[in-house]
Protein backbone atom coordinates (compact mmCIF):
# COMPACT_ATOMS: atom_id res chain seq x y z
CA UNK A 1 0.00 0.00 0.00
CA UNK A 2 0.97 3.65 -0.65
CA UNK A 3 3.97 2.78 -2.48
CA UNK A 4 5.50 5.76 -4.18
CA UNK A 5 7.50 5.19 -7.47
CA UNK A 6 9.26 7.80 -9.66
CA UNK A 7 10.69 6.56 -13.32
CA UNK A 8 13.00 8.71 -15.13
CA UNK A 9 11.11 11.84 -14.14
CA UNK A 10 12.24 15.31 -15.20
CA UNK A 11 10.81 18.99 -14.39
CA UNK A 12 11.58 21.82 -17.22
CA UNK A 13 10.73 25.05 -18.01
CA UNK A 14 11.22 26.02 -21.05
CA UNK A 15 15.06 25.46 -21.68
CA UNK A 16 15.41 25.09 -17.97
CA UNK A 17 16.08 21.93 -16.37
CA UNK A 18 15.01 21.93 -12.40
CA UNK A 19 15.18 18.11 -12.18
CA UNK A 20 16.53 15.26 -13.99
CA UNK A 21 16.09 11.74 -14.30
CA UNK A 22 14.70 11.10 -10.94
CA UNK A 23 14.33 7.42 -10.39
CA UNK A 24 13.26 6.34 -6.70
CA UNK A 25 10.92 3.79 -5.05
CA UNK A 26 10.04 4.95 -1.98
CA UNK A 27 7.90 1.88 0.34
CA UNK A 28 4.70 2.00 2.34
CA UNK A 29 5.24 3.56 5.94
CA UNK A 30 8.97 5.18 5.34
CA UNK A 31 9.61 8.80 6.65
CA UNK A 32 11.74 10.58 3.61
CA UNK A 33 13.55 13.40 4.24
CA UNK A 34 14.93 15.52 1.71
CA UNK A 35 17.99 18.16 2.00
CA UNK A 36 19.41 20.21 -0.35
CA UNK A 37 20.98 23.64 -1.52
CA UNK A 38 18.44 26.31 -2.03
CA UNK A 39 17.46 26.17 -5.47
CA UNK A 40 17.88 22.89 -6.35
CA UNK A 41 14.22 21.29 -6.75
CA UNK A 42 13.26 20.27 -3.29
CA UNK A 43 10.43 22.17 -3.64
CA UNK A 44 9.40 21.42 -6.80
CA UNK A 45 9.82 18.06 -6.12
CA UNK A 46 7.67 18.29 -3.44
CA UNK A 47 5.13 20.32 -6.00
CA UNK A 48 4.74 17.13 -8.04
CA UNK A 49 4.31 14.34 -5.31
CA UNK A 50 1.56 16.70 -4.37
CA UNK A 51 0.08 17.50 -7.58
CA UNK A 52 0.61 21.27 -7.83
CA UNK A 53 2.79 20.59 -10.86
CA UNK A 54 3.25 17.46 -13.10
CA UNK A 55 6.20 15.80 -14.59
CA UNK A 56 7.58 17.41 -17.57
CA UNK A 57 8.55 13.82 -18.59
CA UNK A 58 8.50 10.53 -16.92
CA UNK A 59 5.85 8.60 -14.28
CA UNK A 60 5.07 9.58 -11.28
CA UNK A 61 2.96 6.21 -9.50
CA UNK A 62 1.30 6.03 -6.26
CA UNK A 63 0.53 2.01 -5.72
CA UNK A 64 1.53 1.61 -9.43
CA UNK A 65 -1.11 4.09 -10.50
CA UNK A 66 -0.41 7.72 -12.08
CA UNK A 67 -0.69 10.30 -9.38
CA UNK A 68 -4.15 12.87 -10.47
CA UNK A 69 -2.38 15.99 -11.79
CA UNK A 70 -4.44 18.13 -8.73
CA UNK A 71 -4.24 17.96 -5.39
CA UNK A 72 -6.13 15.59 -3.85
CA UNK A 73 -7.32 13.68 -0.88
CA UNK A 74 -4.82 11.12 -0.81
CA UNK A 75 -1.91 12.94 -0.13
CA UNK A 76 -2.76 15.22 2.73
CA UNK A 77 0.25 18.70 3.37
CA UNK A 78 1.52 21.37 5.55
CA UNK A 79 3.28 23.99 4.43
CA UNK A 80 5.57 26.29 6.64
CA UNK A 81 2.77 28.85 6.68
CA UNK A 82 -0.89 29.39 6.01
CA UNK A 83 -1.30 25.86 6.38
CA UNK A 84 -4.68 26.97 8.90
CA UNK A 85 -7.73 28.23 7.83
CA UNK A 86 -7.89 31.63 9.63
CA UNK A 87 -11.51 32.06 9.89
CA UNK A 88 -12.16 29.05 11.87
CA UNK A 89 -11.32 28.13 15.11
CA UNK A 90 -9.06 25.24 16.23
CA UNK A 91 -11.75 22.49 16.33
CA UNK A 92 -13.75 24.23 13.17
CA UNK A 93 -10.18 24.02 11.00
CA UNK A 94 -10.24 20.02 11.92
CA UNK A 95 -13.96 19.37 11.74
CA UNK A 96 -13.61 20.93 8.19
CA UNK A 97 -11.28 18.19 7.08
CA UNK A 98 -14.10 15.66 7.90
CA UNK A 99 -16.46 17.80 6.20
CA UNK A 100 -14.79 18.53 3.00
CA UNK A 101 -13.93 15.12 2.26
CA UNK A 102 -17.55 13.36 3.26
CA UNK A 103 -20.39 16.34 2.46
CA UNK A 104 -19.33 17.09 -1.42
CA UNK A 105 -22.32 18.86 -1.89
CA UNK A 106 -22.54 21.75 0.93
CA UNK A 107 -19.08 20.90 2.33
CA UNK A 108 -20.83 20.65 5.65
CA UNK A 109 -22.56 17.85 8.51
CA UNK A 110 -25.64 17.55 10.05
CA UNK A 111 -27.41 15.61 12.70
CA UNK A 112 -25.30 12.30 13.60
CA UNK A 113 -22.70 12.81 11.15
CA UNK A 114 -22.04 16.12 12.86
CA UNK A 115 -21.79 14.74 15.91
CA UNK A 116 -19.37 11.90 14.93
CA UNK A 117 -17.18 14.11 13.23
CA UNK A 118 -16.79 16.17 15.64
CA UNK A 119 -15.74 13.76 18.78
CA UNK A 120 -13.14 12.75 15.63
CA UNK A 121 -11.82 15.78 15.72
CA UNK A 122 -11.74 16.57 19.40
CA UNK A 123 -9.87 13.22 19.46
CA UNK A 124 -7.45 14.42 16.70
CA UNK A 125 -7.28 17.44 18.61
CA UNK A 126 -6.27 15.90 21.64
CA UNK A 127 -3.45 13.61 20.05
CA UNK A 128 -1.69 16.28 19.22
CA UNK A 129 -1.91 17.93 22.44
CA UNK A 130 -4.44 21.27 21.29
CA UNK A 131 -7.50 20.03 23.42
CA UNK A 132 -7.27 22.50 25.29
CA UNK A 133 -7.40 25.17 22.39
CA UNK A 134 -10.58 23.97 20.72
CA UNK A 135 -12.42 26.64 20.66
CA UNK A 136 -9.54 29.50 19.67
CA UNK A 137 -9.21 30.90 16.59
CA UNK A 138 -5.40 30.40 14.93
CA UNK A 139 -4.03 34.13 15.18
CA UNK A 140 -4.29 33.20 19.45
CA UNK A 141 -2.22 30.16 18.45
CA UNK A 142 1.79 30.12 18.73
CA UNK A 143 3.62 28.98 15.77
CA UNK A 144 4.14 25.48 17.32
CA UNK A 145 0.73 25.43 17.99
CA UNK A 146 -0.53 26.36 14.34
CA UNK A 147 1.50 23.85 13.12
CA UNK A 148 -0.10 20.71 15.08
CA UNK A 149 -3.23 21.96 14.34
CA UNK A 150 -2.20 21.66 10.53
CA UNK A 151 -0.28 18.31 11.14
CA UNK A 152 -3.89 17.35 13.02
CA UNK A 153 -6.18 18.86 10.02
CA UNK A 154 -3.95 17.06 7.34
CA UNK A 155 -4.14 13.55 8.94
CA UNK A 156 -7.66 13.31 10.10
CA UNK A 157 -8.95 12.06 7.08
CA UNK A 158 -6.27 9.07 6.77
CA UNK A 159 -4.14 10.29 3.54
CA UNK A 160 -2.07 7.86 2.05
CA UNK A 161 0.99 10.24 1.69
CA UNK A 162 1.55 13.03 3.99
CA UNK A 163 4.43 16.18 2.54
CA UNK A 164 5.82 18.47 5.03
CA UNK A 165 7.56 21.43 3.42
CA UNK A 166 9.67 23.03 6.05
CA UNK A 167 7.06 22.75 8.73
CA UNK A 168 9.33 23.27 11.59
CA UNK A 169 11.57 25.64 9.64
CA UNK A 170 10.01 28.82 11.11
CA UNK A 171 9.90 27.45 14.86
CA UNK A 172 12.36 27.90 18.03
CA UNK A 173 14.64 24.87 18.28
CA UNK A 174 12.97 23.91 21.38
CA UNK A 175 9.27 23.70 20.03
CA UNK A 176 11.14 21.97 17.32
CA UNK A 177 12.15 19.09 19.65
CA UNK A 178 8.96 18.81 20.62
CA UNK A 179 7.29 18.43 17.47
CA UNK A 180 10.15 15.89 16.24
CA UNK A 181 8.86 13.80 18.72
CA UNK A 182 4.87 14.58 18.02
CA UNK A 183 5.39 13.70 14.04
CA UNK A 184 7.40 10.63 14.71
CA UNK A 185 4.29 9.70 17.23
CA UNK A 186 2.03 10.23 14.85
CA UNK A 187 3.53 8.64 12.02
CA UNK A 188 4.16 5.71 13.54
CA UNK A 189 0.70 5.95 14.91
CA UNK A 190 -0.84 6.06 11.22
CA UNK A 191 1.60 4.36 9.41
CA UNK A 192 1.08 7.25 6.65
CA UNK A 193 4.31 7.46 3.90
CA UNK A 194 6.24 11.15 4.96
CA UNK A 195 7.91 13.19 2.79
CA UNK A 196 9.35 16.05 4.45
CA UNK A 197 11.51 18.95 3.19
CA UNK A 198 13.95 20.35 5.31
CA UNK A 199 17.14 22.86 5.56
CA UNK A 200 18.43 21.17 9.19
CA UNK A 201 20.70 18.13 8.52
CA UNK A 202 20.50 16.96 12.33
CA UNK A 203 16.56 16.95 11.82
CA UNK A 204 16.65 14.72 8.40
CA UNK A 205 18.73 12.43 10.28
CA UNK A 206 16.90 12.02 13.72
CA UNK A 207 13.83 12.03 11.96
CA UNK A 208 14.25 10.06 8.73
CA UNK A 209 14.44 6.63 7.70
CA UNK A 210 16.03 7.33 4.51
CA UNK A 211 17.50 10.77 3.28
CA UNK A 212 17.69 12.30 -0.16
CA UNK A 213 20.01 14.97 -1.30
CA UNK A 214 19.12 17.04 -4.32
CA UNK A 215 21.89 18.14 -5.97
CA UNK A 216 23.15 18.84 -9.58
CA UNK A 217 25.82 16.47 -10.75
CA UNK A 218 26.97 18.34 -13.74
CA UNK A 219 27.33 22.23 -14.47
CA UNK A 220 28.09 23.76 -17.59
CA UNK A 221 29.41 27.19 -16.71
CA UNK A 222 28.13 28.46 -20.02
CA UNK A 223 25.01 27.29 -19.95
CA UNK A 224 24.07 26.95 -16.10
CA UNK A 225 20.22 26.13 -16.94
CA UNK A 226 20.92 22.81 -19.34
CA UNK A 227 21.21 20.48 -16.24
CA UNK A 228 18.78 19.95 -13.43
CA UNK A 229 19.05 18.66 -10.00
CA UNK A 230 18.72 14.75 -9.32
CA UNK A 231 18.82 12.55 -5.99
CA UNK A 232 22.76 12.55 -5.36
CA UNK A 233 22.75 10.71 -2.65
CA UNK A 234 20.12 7.91 -1.31
CA UNK A 235 21.04 7.14 2.62
CA UNK A 236 18.94 4.18 3.97
CA UNK A 237 18.84 4.82 7.86
CA UNK A 238 16.47 2.63 9.48
CA UNK A 239 17.55 -0.52 11.32
CA UNK A 240 20.98 1.27 11.35
CA UNK A 241 20.40 2.98 14.56
CA UNK A 242 21.67 6.74 15.05
CA UNK A 243 23.47 7.56 12.18
CA UNK A 244 26.28 10.15 12.00
CA UNK A 245 25.59 13.23 9.68
CA UNK A 246 28.37 12.20 6.62
CA UNK A 247 30.80 15.01 6.72
CA UNK A 248 30.94 15.58 3.06
CA UNK A 249 27.29 16.38 3.09
CA UNK A 250 27.52 18.99 6.43
CA UNK A 251 30.46 20.75 3.67
CA UNK A 252 27.95 20.83 1.47
CA UNK A 253 25.16 22.07 2.98
CA UNK A 254 26.19 24.35 6.09
CA UNK A 255 26.13 27.55 4.34
CA UNK A 256 23.13 26.63 3.01
CA UNK A 257 21.89 25.55 6.66
CA UNK A 258 22.76 28.76 8.61
CA UNK A 259 20.81 31.18 5.63
CA UNK A 260 17.81 32.38 5.88
CA UNK A 261 15.33 30.02 4.61
CA UNK A 262 13.78 31.13 1.66
CA UNK A 263 12.78 27.38 -0.73
CA UNK B 1 12.24 69.97 24.41
CA UNK B 2 12.01 67.23 22.22
CA UNK B 3 11.51 67.02 18.48
CA UNK B 4 8.09 67.63 16.24
CA UNK B 5 8.14 64.56 15.36
CA UNK B 6 8.33 62.69 19.09
CA UNK B 7 6.38 64.59 20.97
CA UNK B 8 3.23 62.78 20.96
CA UNK B 9 0.07 64.16 22.29
CA UNK B 10 -2.02 62.40 25.01
CA UNK B 11 -6.08 61.35 25.10
CA UNK B 12 -7.00 64.79 26.23
CA UNK B 13 -4.90 67.09 24.32
CA UNK B 14 -5.97 64.79 20.98
CA UNK B 15 -9.26 64.88 21.59
CA UNK B 16 -9.16 68.94 22.06
CA UNK B 17 -6.82 69.14 19.23
CA UNK B 18 -9.38 66.89 16.91
CA UNK B 19 -12.36 69.30 17.82
CA UNK B 20 -10.42 72.57 17.10
CA UNK B 21 -11.12 72.80 13.72
CA UNK B 22 -14.57 71.89 13.72
CA UNK B 23 -15.30 74.67 16.79
CA UNK B 24 -12.67 76.88 14.67
CA UNK B 25 -15.16 76.34 11.11
CA UNK B 26 -18.29 77.02 13.21
CA UNK B 27 -16.92 80.21 14.74
CA UNK B 28 -15.94 81.76 11.38
CA UNK B 29 -19.69 80.73 10.69
CA UNK B 30 -21.07 82.49 12.98
CA UNK B 31 -19.20 85.06 13.09
CA UNK B 32 -19.28 85.66 9.19
CA UNK B 33 -23.22 85.13 9.84
CA UNK B 34 -23.39 87.70 12.74
CA UNK B 35 -22.24 90.75 10.29
CA UNK B 36 -24.22 89.34 7.75
CA UNK B 37 -27.57 89.41 9.60
CA UNK B 38 -26.45 92.59 11.00
CA UNK B 39 -26.43 94.64 7.84
CA UNK B 40 -29.69 92.41 6.95
CA UNK B 41 -31.99 90.97 9.29
CA UNK B 42 -33.40 89.09 6.29
CA UNK B 43 -30.35 88.12 4.66
CA UNK B 44 -30.67 84.25 3.18
CA UNK B 45 -26.96 83.36 2.74
CA UNK B 46 -25.91 82.41 6.08
CA UNK B 47 -28.52 81.81 8.42
CA UNK B 48 -27.95 81.97 12.19
CA UNK B 49 -28.81 79.31 14.33
CA UNK B 50 -32.03 80.33 15.50
CA UNK B 51 -33.03 80.32 11.55
CA UNK B 52 -31.16 76.67 11.46
CA UNK B 53 -33.37 75.51 14.47
CA UNK B 54 -37.19 77.13 12.72
CA UNK B 55 -36.15 74.91 9.42
CA UNK B 56 -35.39 71.74 11.00
CA UNK B 57 -38.68 71.98 12.94
CA UNK B 58 -40.65 72.72 9.76
CA UNK B 59 -39.09 69.98 8.14
CA UNK B 60 -39.03 67.58 11.25
CA UNK B 61 -41.73 67.82 13.02
CA UNK B 62 -44.52 70.24 10.99
CA UNK B 63 -46.82 68.00 8.50
CA UNK B 64 -46.17 69.34 4.24
CA UNK B 65 -48.75 71.93 3.87
CA UNK B 66 -48.72 70.20 0.56
CA UNK B 67 -48.28 66.28 1.18
CA UNK B 68 -49.51 66.19 4.96
CA UNK B 69 -46.07 64.21 5.56
CA UNK B 70 -43.44 64.90 7.87
CA UNK B 71 -40.81 65.86 4.68
CA UNK B 72 -37.45 65.57 6.76
CA UNK B 73 -38.44 62.07 8.00
CA UNK B 74 -40.12 61.24 4.31
CA UNK B 75 -36.77 62.09 2.38
CA UNK B 76 -34.30 60.19 4.46
CA UNK B 77 -36.66 57.01 4.31
CA UNK B 78 -36.54 57.25 0.51
CA UNK B 79 -33.00 58.34 0.17
CA UNK B 80 -32.22 55.35 2.63
CA UNK B 81 -34.43 52.70 0.77
CA UNK B 82 -32.71 53.80 -2.82
CA UNK B 83 -29.34 53.42 -1.02
CA UNK B 84 -29.97 49.99 0.59
CA UNK B 85 -31.30 48.28 -2.04
CA UNK B 86 -28.35 50.23 -4.45
CA UNK B 87 -25.33 49.28 -1.47
CA UNK B 88 -27.28 45.29 -1.34
CA UNK B 89 -27.24 44.60 -4.66
CA UNK B 90 -23.42 45.65 -5.86
CA UNK B 91 -22.81 43.33 -3.07
CA UNK B 92 -24.57 40.44 -4.22
CA UNK B 93 -22.88 41.06 -7.53
CA UNK B 94 -19.79 41.92 -6.32
CA UNK B 95 -19.58 38.77 -4.30
CA UNK B 96 -20.38 36.79 -6.42
CA UNK B 97 -18.26 37.79 -9.59
CA UNK B 98 -15.76 38.93 -7.65
CA UNK B 99 -15.35 35.54 -5.98
CA UNK B 100 -15.78 33.42 -9.38
CA UNK B 101 -13.30 35.92 -10.74
CA UNK B 102 -10.74 35.60 -8.58
CA UNK B 103 -11.44 31.50 -7.95
CA UNK B 104 -11.68 30.35 -11.13
CA UNK B 105 -9.57 31.02 -13.95
CA UNK B 106 -11.68 30.65 -16.70
CA UNK B 107 -14.43 32.44 -15.60
CA UNK B 108 -11.39 35.17 -14.93
CA UNK B 109 -10.15 34.87 -18.51
CA UNK B 110 -13.36 35.95 -19.80
CA UNK B 111 -15.22 37.99 -17.28
CA UNK B 112 -12.33 40.14 -15.85
CA UNK B 113 -11.20 42.47 -18.81
CA UNK B 114 -15.14 42.99 -19.34
CA UNK B 115 -15.79 44.20 -15.57
CA UNK B 116 -12.42 46.56 -15.86
CA UNK B 117 -14.02 48.51 -18.81
CA UNK B 118 -17.31 48.35 -17.59
CA UNK B 119 -15.81 50.28 -14.58
CA UNK B 120 -14.08 52.90 -16.79
CA UNK B 121 -17.36 53.87 -17.93
CA UNK B 122 -18.40 57.28 -16.15
CA UNK B 123 -21.87 56.64 -14.79
CA UNK B 124 -22.85 59.60 -14.83
CA UNK B 125 -22.68 59.55 -18.51
CA UNK B 126 -24.83 56.52 -18.38
CA UNK B 127 -27.35 58.24 -16.58
CA UNK B 128 -29.87 59.61 -19.65
CA UNK B 129 -29.70 55.97 -20.65
CA UNK B 130 -30.76 54.80 -17.48
CA UNK B 131 -33.82 57.57 -17.53
CA UNK B 132 -34.62 56.04 -20.92
CA UNK B 133 -34.69 52.93 -20.55
CA UNK B 134 -36.10 52.26 -16.78
CA UNK B 135 -38.11 55.26 -16.85
CA UNK B 136 -37.92 58.00 -14.06
CA UNK B 137 -38.98 55.76 -10.79
CA UNK B 138 -36.80 54.20 -8.40
CA UNK B 139 -35.16 51.49 -10.72
CA UNK B 140 -32.88 54.31 -12.60
CA UNK B 141 -31.85 55.49 -9.54
CA UNK B 142 -30.85 52.27 -7.81
CA UNK B 143 -29.21 51.29 -11.01
CA UNK B 144 -27.20 54.38 -10.97
CA UNK B 145 -25.90 53.46 -7.57
CA UNK B 146 -24.99 49.73 -8.66
CA UNK B 147 -23.57 51.25 -12.06
CA UNK B 148 -21.61 53.15 -10.06
CA UNK B 149 -20.04 51.29 -7.35
CA UNK B 150 -20.87 47.23 -8.12
CA UNK B 151 -17.38 47.13 -10.88
CA UNK B 152 -15.42 49.06 -7.99
CA UNK B 153 -16.66 45.75 -5.56
CA UNK B 154 -16.39 43.10 -8.15
CA UNK B 155 -12.81 44.42 -8.74
CA UNK B 156 -12.06 44.39 -5.30
CA UNK B 157 -13.05 41.37 -4.14
CA UNK B 158 -11.35 39.55 -7.08
CA UNK B 159 -8.27 40.99 -6.03
CA UNK B 160 -8.77 39.87 -2.31
CA UNK B 161 -9.97 36.99 -3.22
CA UNK B 162 -6.28 36.22 -5.56
CA UNK B 163 -4.53 37.44 -2.66
CA UNK B 164 -5.60 34.87 -0.35
CA UNK B 165 -2.76 32.03 0.12
CA UNK B 166 -2.42 29.38 -2.46
CA UNK B 167 -1.77 27.13 0.53
CA UNK B 168 -5.24 27.48 1.54
CA UNK B 169 -6.46 26.94 -1.81
CA UNK B 170 -4.05 24.17 -2.32
CA UNK B 171 -4.39 22.71 1.63
CA UNK B 172 -8.29 22.70 0.88
CA UNK B 173 -8.15 20.49 -1.64
CA UNK B 174 -6.24 18.07 -0.30
CA UNK B 175 -8.64 17.78 2.42
CA UNK B 176 -11.21 16.69 -0.14
CA UNK B 177 -12.67 19.78 -1.36
CA UNK B 178 -14.67 20.29 -4.80
CA UNK B 179 -14.58 24.01 -6.80
CA UNK B 180 -18.06 24.30 -5.38
CA UNK B 181 -17.31 23.33 -1.31
CA UNK B 182 -13.85 25.36 -1.51
CA UNK B 183 -16.04 28.23 -2.20
CA UNK B 184 -18.97 27.91 -0.14
CA UNK B 185 -16.08 26.94 3.12
CA UNK B 186 -12.76 28.48 2.58
CA UNK B 187 -13.47 31.50 0.28
CA UNK B 188 -16.20 33.04 1.22
CA UNK B 189 -16.43 32.85 4.54
CA UNK B 190 -12.68 35.08 4.36
CA UNK B 191 -14.22 37.36 1.94
CA UNK B 192 -17.09 38.57 3.90
CA UNK B 193 -14.93 40.70 6.13
CA UNK B 194 -13.37 41.88 2.90
CA UNK B 195 -16.96 42.80 1.67
CA UNK B 196 -17.33 44.87 4.20
CA UNK B 197 -14.42 46.87 3.83
CA UNK B 198 -15.18 47.61 0.37
CA UNK B 199 -18.79 48.33 0.84
CA UNK B 200 -17.72 50.97 3.36
CA UNK B 201 -14.91 52.88 0.52
CA UNK B 202 -18.07 53.28 -1.57
CA UNK B 203 -20.61 54.45 0.58
CA UNK B 204 -19.21 58.11 -0.20
CA UNK B 205 -19.61 56.92 -4.43
CA UNK B 206 -22.88 55.56 -3.50
CA UNK B 207 -24.27 58.71 -1.75
CA UNK B 208 -23.05 60.69 -4.63
CA UNK B 209 -24.89 58.86 -7.01
CA UNK B 210 -27.93 59.04 -4.55
CA UNK B 211 -27.90 62.56 -4.57
CA UNK B 212 -27.08 62.84 -8.48
CA UNK B 213 -29.87 60.88 -9.98
CA UNK B 214 -32.65 62.49 -7.08
CA UNK B 215 -31.17 66.15 -8.28
CA UNK B 216 -32.14 64.96 -11.99
CA UNK B 217 -35.10 63.09 -11.68
CA UNK B 218 -37.54 62.67 -7.93
CA UNK B 219 -40.17 63.90 -5.92
CA UNK B 220 -38.36 63.07 -2.49
CA UNK B 221 -35.52 62.58 -1.43
CA UNK B 222 -32.43 63.99 0.25
CA UNK B 223 -30.59 65.14 -2.40
CA UNK B 224 -34.34 66.26 -4.59
CA UNK B 225 -35.27 68.41 -1.28
CA UNK B 226 -31.78 70.08 -1.48
CA UNK B 227 -32.22 70.70 -4.80
CA UNK B 228 -35.43 71.99 -4.90
CA UNK B 229 -35.13 74.38 -2.28
CA UNK B 230 -31.81 76.14 -3.64
CA UNK B 231 -34.44 77.98 -6.05
CA UNK B 232 -35.20 79.64 -2.93
CA UNK B 233 -31.75 79.81 -1.63
CA UNK B 234 -33.16 78.27 1.35
CA UNK B 235 -29.46 77.42 2.82
CA UNK B 236 -31.35 77.44 6.51
CA UNK B 237 -32.70 74.03 4.95
CA UNK B 238 -29.87 73.05 2.93
CA UNK B 239 -27.20 72.99 5.78
CA UNK B 240 -28.70 71.46 8.08
CA UNK B 241 -29.64 68.52 5.25
CA UNK B 242 -25.99 68.61 4.54
CA UNK B 243 -25.22 67.96 8.14
CA UNK B 244 -27.92 65.59 8.40
CA UNK B 245 -26.90 63.22 5.10
CA UNK B 246 -23.13 63.50 6.80
CA UNK B 247 -24.62 61.93 10.33
CA UNK B 248 -25.89 59.15 8.29
CA UNK B 249 -23.25 57.92 5.66
CA UNK B 250 -21.06 58.47 9.49
CA UNK B 251 -23.46 56.34 11.22
CA UNK B 252 -23.49 53.73 8.19
CA UNK B 253 -20.09 53.52 7.77
CA UNK B 254 -19.89 52.89 11.89
CA UNK B 255 -22.39 50.39 12.13
CA UNK B 256 -20.60 48.20 9.29
CA UNK B 257 -17.10 48.34 11.13
CA UNK B 258 -19.32 47.23 14.21
CA UNK B 259 -20.98 44.50 12.56
CA UNK B 260 -17.59 43.25 10.86
CA UNK B 261 -15.57 43.30 14.52
CA UNK B 262 -18.67 41.56 15.29
CA UNK B 263 -19.66 38.91 13.29
CA UNK B 264 -15.86 38.66 12.03
CA UNK B 265 -13.43 38.39 15.12
CA UNK B 266 -10.74 36.56 13.56
CA UNK B 267 -10.54 39.31 11.05
CA UNK B 268 -9.08 41.58 12.90
CA UNK B 269 -6.59 39.26 14.55
CA UNK B 270 -5.56 37.50 11.36
CA UNK B 271 -3.21 39.26 8.52
CA UNK B 272 -5.89 39.59 6.68
CA UNK B 273 -7.30 42.41 9.28
CA UNK B 274 -3.94 44.28 9.43
CA UNK B 275 -4.48 46.20 6.62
Amino acid sequence: MSRVTLRNVWRTYGEQVVLERLNLVVEAGEFVTIVGASGCGKTTFLRMLLGQETPSRGLLLLDGTPLAAEPGPERGIVFQRYSVFPHLTVQDNVLLALELARAPLLGRLFGRARRAAREQAAAMLDAVGLGAFATRYPAALSGGQQQRLAIAQSLVNAPRVLLLDEPFGALDPGIRADMHALIRQVWKASGVTVFMITHDLPEAFALGTRVLVFDKPRVDPQAPQAYGATITYDIPLRGRGPVAVPAELVRKLTPVAEAPAHA
Amino acid sequence: MPRLVNRHPDRISRLLLGLLPFLLVLAVYLLASAERLAANPNDKLLPGFAAFGAAIWRMAALPSERSGELLLWADTMASLARLAWGLGISAAIGLVVGIVNGVIPLARAGLSPFVAGLSLIPPMAVLPILFIVFGLGEVSKVALIVIGIAPVIVRDLQARALELPVELIVKAQTLGANTWTLILRVVLPQLLPRLLDALRLSLGGAWLFLIAAEAIAASEGLGYRIFLVRRYLAMDVILPYVAWITLLAFAIDWALRLLSRRAFPWFAASAGGGR
